[in-house]
């Protein structure tokens, strides 16, 4: 939708106006993502057949613990890991990630900003030789067009141009974080994908990056996966909301029907886990006890995945044994539970 | 060592110049009239079989000697360092392809495939230089790859992989940089490994051939008849011993340069002191830890940085106290002082510290560290790294109480047992067992409470103990956090820098910033009753969960203070929107403004319109 590319493929975008293009285009499509890993023991399935889509211009988030297979299913969206099974397509096009040079094409299209700036940047370079780097990776610009494309992108993110001869190690982590930022942004790609970028930030700072991200999602119209487990965060730039349970997405909904409209129970517990300044009072409702410990990925639970430690699952609720067999998944209802909660319900319901 | 390296390779390299040139025709002259001399005034070292002075011929080998040895090793770590690089920007299948054909070169002994190449190259100084260096490579692969895998791993690698890079600019401007420096101390160090080897060839026939000479074929020659004059044998052999010890001694140099980068800095006398305040508490009986103007002063770089600048605070006994601030404003330097763990080099001062009513300045060290061990816990933020991997989890849950109660082994265990199925975890055989790496981080985080209190602390201060944990294990934190401080009536100092976890998990909350405390008011007033202006910017960048998402939030501009900093006035000055003159003058005292609540500011902000309202979640936003 917004193939509008300049000679030398420079980005019309960064010849001056920035218009918002391509608001609403394909963006980022995933079909039955599956991605394993070699364990110790065998075969991991980290991420099992996830299907999601995010058009451009907007931001889905995606919510779960730690081992539930964000992170990989990050690793193959951008083509570090590749999948076993599963189509992800961009703008509609589908790029086999098997060769250096394929991932070289699917790097001009995605690009992912890692959690921790401390590393994401080569220490040993400056922010400068950083951005050139990135803004010279799919263009050729001479030295005057790459100092100005630094320029460009350093104050997109809303950095001055004297951070451009520092070194990472000299700036505050807020600061590196929107270096990453704009080193993910110099090669205008269709989809951005933010693993955890906020986590580990000062609060301060975090309400800050997470703005300018929507900001800049509004001008350069990207589409955006924005992984984090900080919920508040998550709501605050997503349209939408995914949640992940040991390698699947158990629920789908829109920012707006959150946190009152969450109808699996994992979604519930998480949401209620999450602290309020005013003491007592949990926006997510009465804290519902999570049993247990996460469950191995390696082998997971028959049936539900999440029935072993499920607050109205079979172990509390008698009658409800189906869980514990048959796999859950609604197209429509999008979120996979055999009981879920009523939409747009109180937590007390169930 | 360094002025004896530099002077020893020096001396080589004038030698290597000039030896050739004053000594090479006395060195190539026969002299038929005293052949096989020993030594004399003539010839020291004496004369070989066609009458050349041996001494002669000893310094201008000089050059032919070290130029092959530095020649085998550059070129021998030139191929194995780019073999060794290419691991790290290959993909997987070549990466093991190549791994296992360094693994199988380094199976050979290094001086075997030397000599099995030099017979392969044919005789001679040319082909002992190739086999040399192919007998180095391996070495120098194995090494950069080990090197290169830790790069390769990190996220600027993959960030420059999904950028689409390729493979030699990777491993030009990404790998060999960080490499590099490791691999510098090795070349240097083998050039004299590759002397020794050089010179053992030329010993055995394999390198320079007559008439050319170098070192090694010079101690070959003299051995013949070393039992009739050692000398012609000898001093070859310590040339070469003395050279390879040169290049040794540089390596170690430049090792030791390497890892200086960071010089412990010089001891700086504490700068004069701000206003300390005043003592205000009067010390109670229920108080368990009192510490007025606690100040650290910390070595960075040349200079001293302050990053606790007089924290006043006080504990009640069972009482859970948060402690929030960002990054940097002091808050776990102010946790290590009060537990005696600061690092090395760091200063802890204070007017008044009293823990369990003695006074911890007048106690003797060894005092202090039982008292500490006995009344005191600490649970880090990292529970991966807060255990030793070694060691049992009963080992380590058993050891403080028995150093310190005396108690025997299986009530030891017993103890630990009930310890842990307080926490939750099943205190079975099977955990005792097993080691810290086998748990969840989550369960790790639930031993080290558990550890925390099997002591029977008076204080645990919990340093982020959750920040590395999800939501639904947090909560599982913290409940556990408030049941140990009710059923022990231990208090809790609880560091965060999650504003609103506190506010859910305590009683009262210190707001630090920059060193110094600047707010303490009840956990259950920090929503809507804060009257510093950082406390109440920290409140506003607070999004709950049902924060509007069109509302932009308030960031907070600005940079916090430089620890190193002197300036007298407010550490909030820079960031703060409504500062008066005396604010940079004078750095503003904590003072109370109700029994609860105490501000260090010169203006604090009114209460809140909504302080008195009812609390609605619609106030975080």
């Amino acid at each position: 939708m917004s193939g509008v590319r300049g000679p030398g493929g420079l980005p019309e975008q960064s010849r001056g106006a920035r218009g918002v293009r391509g608001a609403r285009g394909a963006g980022l499509a995933l079909h039955d993502v599956t991605v394993r890993h070699h364990g110790p023991y065998g075969p991991v399935t980290a991420v099992d057949g996830v299907s999601l889509e995010i058009a451009r211009g907007r931001t889905v988030g995606l919510v779960g613990e730690s081992g539930s297979g964000k992170s990989t299913l990050a690793r193959a969206i951008v083509g570090l890991d590749r999948p076993c099974a599963g189509r992800i397509a961009i703008d509609g096009r589908e790029y086999p990630v098997r060769r250096a040079a394929d991932r070289r094409r699917w790097g001009r299209r995605v690009q992912l900003v890692f959690q921790d700036p401390d590393t994401a940047l080569d220490p040993r370079m400056t922010v400068r030789q950083s951005l050139a780097e990135a803004a010279g990776a799919f263009a050729r610009l001479d030295r005057r067009a790459r100092e100005q494309r630094v320029g460009e992108l350093l104050e997109l993110v809303g950095l001055d141009a004297g951070c451009a001869g520092r070194l990472p190690g000299q700036l505050s982590g807020g600061q590196r974080q929107r270096v990453a930022v704009a080193r993910a942004l110099a090669v205008d790609p269709a989809v951005l994908v933010a693993d955890e970028v906020t986590s580990a930030l000062d609060v301060s700072v975090r309400a800050a990056l997470l703005g300018m991200l929507r900001e800049l999602q509004r001008r350069m119209g990207f589409a955006m996966l924005f992984i984090s487990h900080d919920l508040a965060a998550v709501r605050q730039v997503s349209d939408a909301v995914a949640v992940m349970y040991l390698g699947r997405i158990v629920e789908t909904a829109s920012n707006e029907a959150l946190p009152g409209g969450a109808r699996h129970p994992y979604t519930r517990t998480l949401l209620s886990a999450v602290p309020s300044l005013h003491t007592g009072r949990r926006p997510g409702g009465e804290a519902l006890p999570l049993s247990g410990e996460a469950p191995d990925p390696a082998s997971p639970p028959a049936g539900c995945r999440f029935h072993p430690r499920c607050p109205v699952g079979p172990s509390r609720r008698p009658g409800r044994e189906v869980c514990a067999v048959q796999d859950p998944w609604d197209e429509t209802a999008r979120v996979a539970c055999h009981f879920p909660y009523p939409a747009g319900d109180g937590p007390e319901h169930a | 060592m360094g002025v004896t390296a530099l002077a020893m390779l020096a001396s080589l390299a004038v030698l290597a110049v000039v030896g050739p040139v004053l000594w090479g025709p006395a060195a190539d002259r026969p002299d038929p009239s005293a052949v096989l001399q020993g030594p004399t005034g003539g010839h020291p070292l004496g004369t070989d079989h066609l009458g050349r002075d041996l001494l002669a011929r000893l310094l201008a080998s000089t050059w032919s000697s070290l130029l092959p040895a530095v020649t085998a090793t550059l070129l021998g770590a030139a191929a194995g360092v780019t073999l060794g690089a290419l691991t790290a920007v290959v993909g997987g299948r070549t990466r093991r392809l190549l791994g296992a054909f360094i693994n199988l070169l380094l199976a050979f002994p290094a001086l075997l495939v030397a000599m099995f190449f030099a017979v392969l190259f044919g005789a001679g100084a040319r082909g002992a230089v190739f086999a040399l260096a192919v007998a180095c490579a391996p070495g120098f692969a194995r090494l950069t790859q080990t090197l290169a895998a830790g790069v390769a791993g990190t996220d600027f690698m993959a960030a420059a992989r999904v950028l689409g890079l390729r493979r030699h600019r990777l491993l030009r401007r990404h790998v060999l940089p960080h490499v590099a420096e490791p691999l510098l101390l090795n070349t240097t160090v083998a050039v004299g490994s590759a002397l020794v080897a050089l010179s053992g060839l030329s010993f055995l026939g394999l390198g320079a051939q007559p008439p050319s000479y170098d070192w090694g074929l010079l101690l070959s020659q003299g051995l013949d008849r070393v039992y009739t004059e050692p000398l012609p044998a000898v001093a070859p052999g310590i040339a070469i011993v003395y050279a390879g010890v040169a290049f040794q001694l540089l390596g170690e140099v430049l090792a030791k340069a390497a890892t200086r980068q960071h010089p412990p800095a010089r001891q700086t006398g504490e700068p004069a002191a701000s206003p300390a305040p005043t003592g205000r508490r009067p010390a109670g009986a229920d108080l368990l830890l009192e510490v007025a103007d606690l100040r650290v002063a910390l070595p960075a770089g040349d200079r001293t940085i302050r990053p606790v600048r007089g924290v006043s605070l006080a504990l009640r006994r069972g009482e859970m106290v948060g402690l929030v601030g960002e990054s940097g404003s002091g808050k776990s330097l102010t946790a290590l002082a009060l537990a005696d763990l600061l690092p090395d080099g760091a200063r802890a001062t204070w007017s008044a510290h009293r823990f369990l009513g003695a006074d911890v300045g007048s106690l003797t060290r060894r005092e202090r560290h039982r008292q500490l061990a006995t009344g005191m816990a600490m649970i880090f933020q990292n529970p991966a790294s807060a255990f030793n991997p070694a060691l049992r989890i009963e080992t380590q849950l058993t050891e403080a109480v028995r150093a310190h109660h005396g108690i025997p082994r299986e009530q030891a265990v017993e103890q630990a047992r009930v310890q842990l199925q307080r926490v939750a975890l099943p205190g079975e055989r099977r955990l005792l067992r097993s080691r810290p790496f086998q748990l969840s981080g989550g369960q790790r985080q639930r031993v080290a409470i558990a550890a925390a209190s099997m002591m029977r602390p008076d204080l645990v201060i919990a340093d982020e103990p959750t920040t590395a944990l999800d939501v639904t294990v947090q909560r599982q934190i913290m409940d556990l956090l408030r049941r140990v401080r009710r059923d022990d009536a231990t208090a809790i100092l609880f560091i965060s820098h999650d504003i609103a976890l506190v506010a859910d998990a305590c009683d009262r909350v210190l707001v630090m910033y920059g060193g110094t405390i600047v707010e303490s008011l009840p956990a259950r007033a920090l929503a809507d009753g804060a009257r510093h202006p950082y406390t109440r910017m920290l409140v506003a960048s607070v999004r709950g969960l049902t924060a509007d998402r069109e509302s932009s939030p308030p960031g907070l501009g600005g940079a916090p203070p430089d620890p190193g900093g002197t300036a007298p006035g407010c550490p909030f000055l820079d960031r703060c929107p409504q500062r008066l003159d005396r604010c940079a003058a004078e750095i503003p005292v904590l003072s109370a403004l109700d029994p609860h609540h105490e501000v260090a500011c010169w203006r604090p902000l009114p209460p809140t319109a909504s302080s008195g309202r009812p609390e609605t979640e619609e106030c975080d936003t």
